[in-house]
């Protein structure tokens, strides 16, 4: 990392050998100005920081036994299991979430302000504390659960519902802050004119907004699938840890760590797999010129 | 309903009759506003002047603080129990950057309000499709806004405007958007659509030629009150603000007539032809004003001493800005004359305006 300061600085001092370059000399001149030590340093030693681990991810993985171990039936039923619990859990946040995110950004009504600061907090908490909440609310003797389990004799902890609802309350705000910022991103003007041609505001919704902020949504949709992917703390609270119905791929990891530590690598692997993908999906979004 | 606003119901109860009021931190629109079926009327004015306010208000974007709207001898807003949202309103808008919805066709966009009216999809389409034609795109239905040029989208969102039959029709500088090029044979085809439409129309402009042009009738607002209001001959004959003055490119001034004299407020006075009492205006065109290097002797019976402040050229002549005597004038010389007098600012010259050439009227 350090080299990079000399190797920025080089085109000045190489730009006179010919003729045809002096003329660039002032644009590189200022891209090569000197980048101050005390900010290099502590950037790079970052740098590392977040990636040397993953580094030992990969050079500690069992590589000649990945395939057969990737086979195996118990990894494949925690992948998928937390495929399935986490598409549900964004298809939960989706149908929940947009609709709150609109009224956030479109509706001035009293306490907006408290409800955003409320959507906020399970990113906040600690999702050992929101697993627990859950249970108190929705356990056998919850203050919901309770009557669920009288009435309808349903019981949700413990079962893939459960995990579905610990990753849906984890990750829902990640996709309702970003759909709200889409939506305060786009031109409302568009919304108005919609109102003049005779849209109701549902009308307007459905054939005017959704389309409009529909990058903000797919892109809110895959952060929050990815936070649904890689719970843990909430699920493990809330629904347990029994494969094949609530055992996730973050909660084997855990365990496997005890019993079998390469196949804990290889589950790690698969989900680092999943988060680069991600990353490259939403390049455009995110990790795209600041410009 | 005040007296005032009973005055305005002259027209038929098929046009629009209000009284907008709308109050915002250190802004207030009141202005009193009447078209008449097949009508249009251009609203006239600056930057800032209470335009844009004013057909938000008409179509129910921004409620009324006070006053109240009428079309069609329906109650729009009454800035107190009644209000009728845009959607359920029927005036269409041609918003000023068209606001033509990106992810749908032309024809989607044009389908748009049918559509919301109830119409089926076909309906709709059929619709669509007959209004493009009408607009001469009737090729160009299958585009979307984006491979649309300005004049085309301009004409995609009178046709999304026009499909709803509207009750009033609202257009929002609708050529400000457009080169100079496209504006002039836009401007004549719009001309011939507001000329078809039976309801009333409203246009709102900061742009004289295209209010003389389009309007039957002007309003010219500033500060968010009507200034002056006429067809565009009186506006243009008699402007009775400074703005408007520039707008129709004339001197303007405002005094005391006493006959054939105005006494201006710095105690100069102008002769005129016209017989004026009391509180009057007025007016000159810069053509009218002729410079010298010394005094003046004989015919022109206003003189003044003058400093130029600047020199710009006008068409084919050389326009001359000027302080002194009555107030800032400008003064439209040949490039012959201008060649004679070494125009440059700071120059003191000798202004002259013969009285035949001014007019004066009454400023109440």
């Amino acid at each position: 990392m350090h080299n990079d300061v000399p190797s920025a600085a080089r085109p000045s001092s190489t730009g006179g050998h010919q003729s045809s370059t002096v003329d660039r000399r002032p644009t590189r001149r200022r891209t090569g100005r000197l980048v101050p030590a005390p900010l290099v340093i502590p950037a790079a030693l970052a740098l590392a920081f977040l990636v040397l681990p993953l580094v030992g991810l990969l050079v500690r993985a069992p590589w000649p036994t990945l395939p057969q171990r990737l086979a195996e039936s118990e990894v494949l039923e925690a992948l998928r299991l937390s495929l399935v619990a986490a598409t549900l859990a964004t298809a939960v946040c989706l149908v929940l979430g947009v609709p709150l995110a609109w009224l956030l950004a479109r509706v001035d009504f009293p306490g907006r302000r408290l409800v955003r600061a409320l959507v906020t907090v399970p990113l906040v908490l600690p999702p050992v504390v929101g697993g627990l909440a859950l249970l108190l609310l929705l356990g056998r003797r919850g203050l919901i659960g309770q009557w669920l389990y009288e009435w309808f004799g349903i019981t949700i902890p413990f079962t893939t519902t459960a995990v579905v609802i610990a990753e849906a309350f984890v990750a829902m705000p990640f996709l309702v802050i970003a759909v709200e910022g889409a939506l305060r991103g786009a031109d409302d003007r568009y919304e108005e004119a919609a109102a003049t041609l005779g849209a109701s505001r549902w009308t307007t919704f459905r054939r005017v907004t959704l389309p409009l902020v529909a990058p903000g949504i797919a892109a809110g949709s895959v952060l929050c699938w990815a936070r649904a992917l890689g719970e843990f703390g909430a699920t493990i609270t809330f629904a347990g840890n029994f494969p094949g119905r609530t055992q996730t791929m973050p909660l084997s990891v855990y365990l496997l760590l005890e019993t079998d530590p390469p196949a804990a690598i290889v589950l790690s692997l698969v989900l680092l797999a999943v988060s680069i993908a991600i990353l490259v999906t939403l390049r455009d979004k995110w990790i795209g010129s600041p410009a | 309903m005040t007296t005032a606003d009973r005055q305005e119901s002259g027209g038929t109860d098929r046009g629009l009759r209000a009284h907008l009021v709308v109050e915002r931190p250190a802004f207030r629109l009141d202005i009193h506003l009447s078209v008449a079926p097949g009508e249009v009327v251009a609203l006239l004015g600056p930057n800032g002047a209470g335009k844009t306010t004013a057909l938000r208000a008409l179509a129910g974007l921004t409620p009324l603080t006070d006053g109240r709207i009428d079309l069609a001898g329906t109650c729009l807003d009454d800035a107190a129990d009644t209000f009728v949202p845009p959607e359920r309103r029927g005036v269409g808008v041609v918003f000023q950057d068209y606001l033509l919805f990106p992810h749908l066709t032309a024809l989607e966009n044009v389908a748009f309000g049918p559509r919301c009216r109830g119409a089926s999809r076909v309906e709709a389409r059929a619709t669509a499709q007959e209004w493009l034609e009408r607009v001469g795109l009737g090729e160009l239905a299958g585009r979307r806004p984006r491979q649309l040029s300005g004049g085309q989208a301009q004409r995609v969102a009178l046709a999304r405007a026009l499909a709803l039959q509207p009750a009033l029709l609202l257009l929002d500088e609708p050529l400000a958007a457009l080169d100079a090029r496209t504006r002039l044979d836009t401007r004549a085809d719009l001309h011939r659509h507001l000329a078809d439409h039976p309801g009333p129309t409203l246009v709102v402009t900061h742009d004289p030629l295209d209010a003389f042009v389009l309007a039957d009738r002007l309003v010219i607002i500033e500060d968010g009150t009507t200034v002056q209001e006429g067809d565009a001959a009186t506006v243009t004959a008699r402007p009775r603000t400074d703005y408007v003055a520039r707008l129709v490119g004339l001197n303007l001034y405002r005094g005391r007539g006493d006959g054939h004299t105005i006494t201006l407020s710095n105690a100069m006075t102008l002769a005129t032809a016209d017989t004026v009492h009391g509180d009057a205006f007025v007016a000159f065109p810069p053509a009218a004003v002729a410079l010298y290097l010394n005094p003046p002797e004989g015919s022109p019976r206003n003189t003044w001493p003058a400093t130029v402040t600047g020199v710009t050229r006008h068409g084919d002549n050389i326009r001359v800005q000027l302080t002194g005597g009555p107030g800032a004038a400008s003064a439209d010389i040949t490039p012959a004359a201008a060649s004679t007098l070494r125009l440059e600012p700071g120059q003191r010259l000798w202004a002259a305006v013969k009285a035949t050439e001014t007019r004066a009227y009454p400023a109440s």
